[in-house]
């Protein structure tokens, strides 16, 4: 099996891997294929090298970002070792399993957004406790869908959550929402988003508030009333302004969140 | 990478040889990220793109004169911000590097 024939498969299975390639210095067109949990295979032409460009992707690996590092013959990354050092240009192309959307709620508006999500390259669950709405044949884009209240699916799976996933809670029944919420804040998910008309909201906060969920920091991730101020108003457009609310949260552009507005959300 | 796996698979069996560029950095605007990827056959054959079709032609130039032996592998730029840049430039005003090789791994 070729060092391609490995990394093909890797991307097949959709397993996390990385290529570091040199491309340019000594050895241009080395390579040190990195996964978690294995040795490195290939060699970039010197085992300190190899050490060093290993931790490096597997930390672009976790963020999920492909890009060039400078590195010098032996490894060498302070800038004073580098002195009179030919400079070894990597590139460190990352392939990290997609990201993931939990979607609590079996409503109308969740095809909608489990079908923009897929588009952006998610991975779907959605999540209802009532078993007559929460069926495959209703959310066929979905990658997985579970009847189940909130609180086990957390327990079980809330560790696999990161910055780069999102937990979108569409239920607007309290008795589903704020053990999503609390669910969710016990996580490291990069976006909560929660579904709701202002007053839905307010009374949100009041029933958040009796169970503790009161500090800033807690109350700052939740993106409550969901998504963006476009006035959007079908399931479709309301999909786009969360996905697109979430895009925004991810590479922190100012935009108008529904959060921080006021006034009618459907104008 | 993952969408040219099929192409390159059956090209691999065909015993055709193949030379493949990916996008390493981009300066200014791109149309796609560090990654991306091209496939070339030595029969002129391609899978996938690197640009929104603005430097397709050229790279498939640079691919064919590696699979020949004129040139080795290496960074190929395109754009504007750069004298050593190639003619070739994207639309968008980026510049766009790349890095050609054959793929013989």
């Amino acid at each position: 099996m070729t060092l391609f024939d490995h990394y093909a498969s890797r991307l097949r299975d959709a397993a996390p891997v990385a290529l570091a390639t040199v491309i340019d210095g000594p050895h241009v067109g080395a390579k040190l294929l990195v996964e978690p949990d294995a040795a490195p295979q290939g060699t970039l032409g010197h085992p300190e090298l190899d050490r060093v460009v290993a931790r490096d992707a597997l930390a672009e690996l976790e963020a999920a970002r492909s890009g060039i590092r400078h590195y010098g013959p032996e490894g060498q990354t302070t800038p004073e070792d580098l002195v009179d050092q030919p400079t070894v240009r990597v590139f460190i192309e990352s392939h990290a399993p997609p990201p993931q959307m939990w979607i609590f709620g079996a409503v109308d508006f969740t095809a909608a957004l489990a079908r923009v999500a897929k588009l952006l390259g998610y991975r779907v669950t959605v999540c209802d406790a009532r078993e007559v709405f929460a069926t495959r044949r209703r959310f066929p884009m979905a990658d997985e869908v579970l009847v189940s209240w909130p609180t086990p699916v957390f327990e079980h799976h809330g560790h696999t959550l990161g910055a780069r996933d999102a937990v979108c809670i569409l239920t607007h029944d309290p008795k589903f929402d704020v053990p999503a919420v609390q669910g969710a804040l016990a996580t490291s998910v990069g976006y909560i988003g929660v579904m709701g008309s202002r007053s839905t909201h307010a009374r949100r906060m009041e029933r958040l508030a009796e169970v503790g969920v009161t500090a800033d920091h807690d109350l700052d991730r939740l993106m409550s009333p969901i998504g963006l101020d476009i006035g959007a108003r079908t399931p479709e457009e309301t999909a786009v302004s969360i996905c697109a609310e979430i895009i925004a949260r991810r590479t922190h552009r100012r935009v108008p969140s529904l959060r921080d507005g006021s006034g009618d959300i459907h104008s | 990478m993952k969408d040219l796996l099929d192409d390159i698979e059956r090209w691999r069996t065909a015993g055709e040889r193949i030379a493949v560029a990916r996008v390493v950095d981009i300066e200014g605007s791109g149309p796609r990220d560090p990654g991306a990827a091209m496939a070339v056959t030595a029969s002129g054959e391609v899978a996938g793109s690197v640009s929104g079709g603005c430097v397709e032609g050229a790279v498939v130039s640079e691919a064919l004169a590696i699979l020949n032996g004129e040139r080795s592998a290496g960074i190929v730029t395109f754009g504007y911000s750069d004298d050593e840049a190639f003619a070739v430039g994207l639309t968008c005003g980026g510049t766009i590097h790349l890095y050609i090789e054959e793929l013989d791994w």
